[in-house]
């Protein structure tokens, strides 16, 4: 088994969710079984220019099938994200710790993301609606430098109609006409209302909105292991050989991308980890 | 260890035979553009007789000396791990037809197992811990099938260069694991010792005498001699902590002042596992190479992440290098991840020495402002 050589997958559907995000529905093309848990990624590889580790926003017990949404930001991802339906890549996974789905059985879960960071947690989402009875409350909590930057607009709609589920929606630059909240993704908190002895946080996004995040919750009166983060560097092998993802003594490839908190919580605040 | 004899100096070139006859490419010690590289290795006269190395800081020399040992040097810039973990190599290759399809094929090919002749303690030690990256919870299939055919002749050091510390790390001067035959250099001759069995077959095939107890005697001075003569050492205190509790220290700032980020001592480092992939297109399009090359933490891209790099200063960068290489292995490997052959004060272009600025991080009662 060579960890290095990737599978061909098939583009089936191609969605564009905002002017440079665009969702990728896949099927491998070898038909042999494929199975992630939710948090994990994988290295999708554009012919001739190289791979990017991407997670996996489609639900685990999806047909087949898989989806990863991309932003366009450099070359592999532009190129990726500029194929058509019926166009094929590489693709090697799933890699990675993903969201700790058995603990938080029986639990609230607040998934709070920031940006595109709300890829990895969608996975999440759908993983908890389709199995509703095992967990508690769901609150979601998403935020965004300007309101142009949401995709989803309308599941947030569906989700947030949803019992038990809580959607909260903040911009730190609103367009006119927008309902949510103005301000950082964390002034959410304060309407935040917790079971703090039986909730799990689960934080994807930027470093400084996941570092503000997780001392929030703690404030709120979150142990610290319930929380976790999702964390990115960059990766190019995903088997944690090639050295480039390490903070610390972690290799995020392999050791994350998912960290509790007081895993990763001395370096997150030092510039060069 | 077992003692099997003397090889007198005359019937060296038996030991090259016996790998030889064996299917192994022999790889061993040569002057090469002023500087002892390991290369393929036909013939014992191409071994450098009669040559030492003076190291220092920034500094390797090569020079003569009357003696007729072939091992009176300590370290060249490489040993064993290019020919494990290759500085360049295809992982995987692609092929696209003209519908589109892709078919990826991987491109591993078995060429002749190598026998390494004169492996040093320290490469011994480092090879220990690219075995653990490499070859732990998910194995690299081909540094695998290297490792797994490779026969190494170790060699007991003897002449360290004033740039070597493997006493201080516990890794050397003398060879203790890790080989299938080791080497003690005299005047008149080698003794050999078998680490395995493989080791034991071919010394069997060797023209050997007895040995006498005085030989023993003097191959043991020697080596006990090599490791009082190393004057540099690290800091022997819990290095891991003390380090990231001095993330702050102003010592970085200086270091980095110093510090051109080139990544010659990621390069001449028998330890560092770091490495790139890209893709190598042909012309037309139809087919593409999957490459991976040695990369370091000291270059620009090692950190990039779409938009920003996490380690833009050279501070940062050399910080990564010293709180991973003297810290963060005990977490991942279980051991410091430097075994003291000294090669990155050698081969820095202006010779910052390890061992001088893990002193002087670690070695003061600095505490970050604001502490009590």
């Amino acid at each position: 088994m060579n960890p290095y050589l990737p599978r061909e997958a098939q583009i089936i559907k191609r969605s564009e969710e905002s002017p440079n995000t665009v969702s990728l529905l896949l099927r491998l093309t070898d038909g042999q079984p494929y199975d992630f848990a939710p948090g994990q990624f994988n290295m999708l590889y554009l012919y001739g220019c190289g791979e990017v580790a991407i997670s996996v926003v489609s639900d685990a017990e999806d047909s087949g099938l898989l989806m990863h949404t991309i932003r366009a930001l450099g070359r592999v991802t532009r190129g990726l994200t500029a194929l058509k339906p019926g166009g094929r890549i590489g693709l090697r996974g799933p890699f990675g710790r993903g969201w700790p789905m058995t603990e938080a059985e029986g639990q609230d879960v607040v998934i709070v993301t920031g940006g595109l960071g709300c890829a990895p947690s969608v996975s999440v989402i759908h993983h908890i609606l389709s199995r509703r009875e095992r967990y508690g409350r769901l609150s979601i909590l998403q935020g965004v430098k300007h309101t142009d930057d949401l995709i989803w607009r309308a599941q947030y709609d569906t989700w947030s109609a949803l019992p038990d589920v809580e959607v909260m929606l903040a911009a730190d630059v609103a367009e006119p006409g927008w309902h949510g909240h103005v301000g950082l993704v964390t002034t959410l908190f304060d309407r935040l209302h917790l079971a703090a002895d039986r909730t799990v946080a689960m934080l994807c996004g930027p470093e400084v909105m996941m570092r503000a995040g997780a001392e929030g919750l703690q404030v709120l009166g979150l142990n610290a292991d319930s929380i976790h983060l999702s964390m990115e560097r960059n990766m190019q092998c995903a088997v944690g050989h090639c050295g480039h993802c390490q903070i610390g003594a972690h290799f995020v490839c392999r050791n994350g991308p998912v960290f509790r908190w007081p895993e990763v919580r001395s370096l997150l605040g030092t510039r060069g980890f | 260890m077992d003692n099997s004899g003397i090889l007198p100096r005359g019937a060296l070139q038996s030991l090259l035979d016996a790998l030889t006859d064996r299917g192994y490419r022999t790889i061993g010690p040569q002057v090469r553009d002023n500087a002892i590289q390991y290369l393929d290795l036909a013939d014992v006269g191409q071994l450098p007789a009669g040559w030492t190395d003076d190291q220092a800081p920034g500094s390797y020399r090569l020079s003569r000396v009357e003696s007729p040992r072939c091992f009176a040097w300590a370290t060249g810039p490489q040993a064993l791990k290019p020919y494990l973990f290759c500085s360049r190599e295809v992982l995987w290759r692609a092929e696209r037809d003209a519908t589109g399809k892709l078919d990826f094929s991987t491109s591993q090919t078995n060429g002749a197992p190598v026998a390494i002749i004169g492996a040093r303690a320290c490469d011994l030690a480092a090879l220990a811990l690219q075995d653990r990256h490499f070859l732990g919870a998910i194995r690299d299939p081909y540094y695998d099938a290297r490792r797994d055919t490779l026969f190494i002749v170790a060699l007991h050091c003897a002449f360290p260069a004033d740039t070597c510390f493997c006493a201080s790390t516990g890794d050397g001067p003398r060879a203790k694991q890790g080989f299938d035959l080791a080497l003690s250099e005299l005047d008149e001759g080698f003794l050999v010792e078998v680490g395995t069995e493989r080791g034991a077959a071919v010394a069997a095939q060797l023209p050997l005498q007895p040995s006498r107890p005085e030989q023993h005697r003097q191959a043991e001075q020697e080596i006990e001699e090599a490791a009082h003569q190393q004057f540099r050492q690290l800091p022997s205190r819990d290095l891991q902590s003390a380090l990231f509790a001095r993330l702050e220290h102003p010592r970085w700032d200086a270091v980095a002042a110093r510090c051109l980020s080139c990544g010659n001592c990621t390069s001449v480092c028998p330890t560092c596992f770091c490495h790139a992939e890209q893709d190598v297109p042909a012309l037309g399009g139809a087919r593409t190479e999957h490459v991976r090359e040695w990369d370091s933490c000291f270059s620009v891209g090692h950190s990039h992440l779409h938009g920003f790099v996490v380690r833009p200063e050279t501070r940062h960068r050399y910080r990564q290098w010293l709180t991973h290489k003297l810290g963060s292995w005990h977490t991942q490997y279980g051991r410091s991840g430097c075994v003291g052959c000294g090669r990155c004060i050698t081969w820095c272009p202006v010779g910052i020495d390890i061992t001088e600025e893990a002193t002087a991080i670690t070695g003061d009662n600095w505490e970050p402002r604001g502490s009590a």
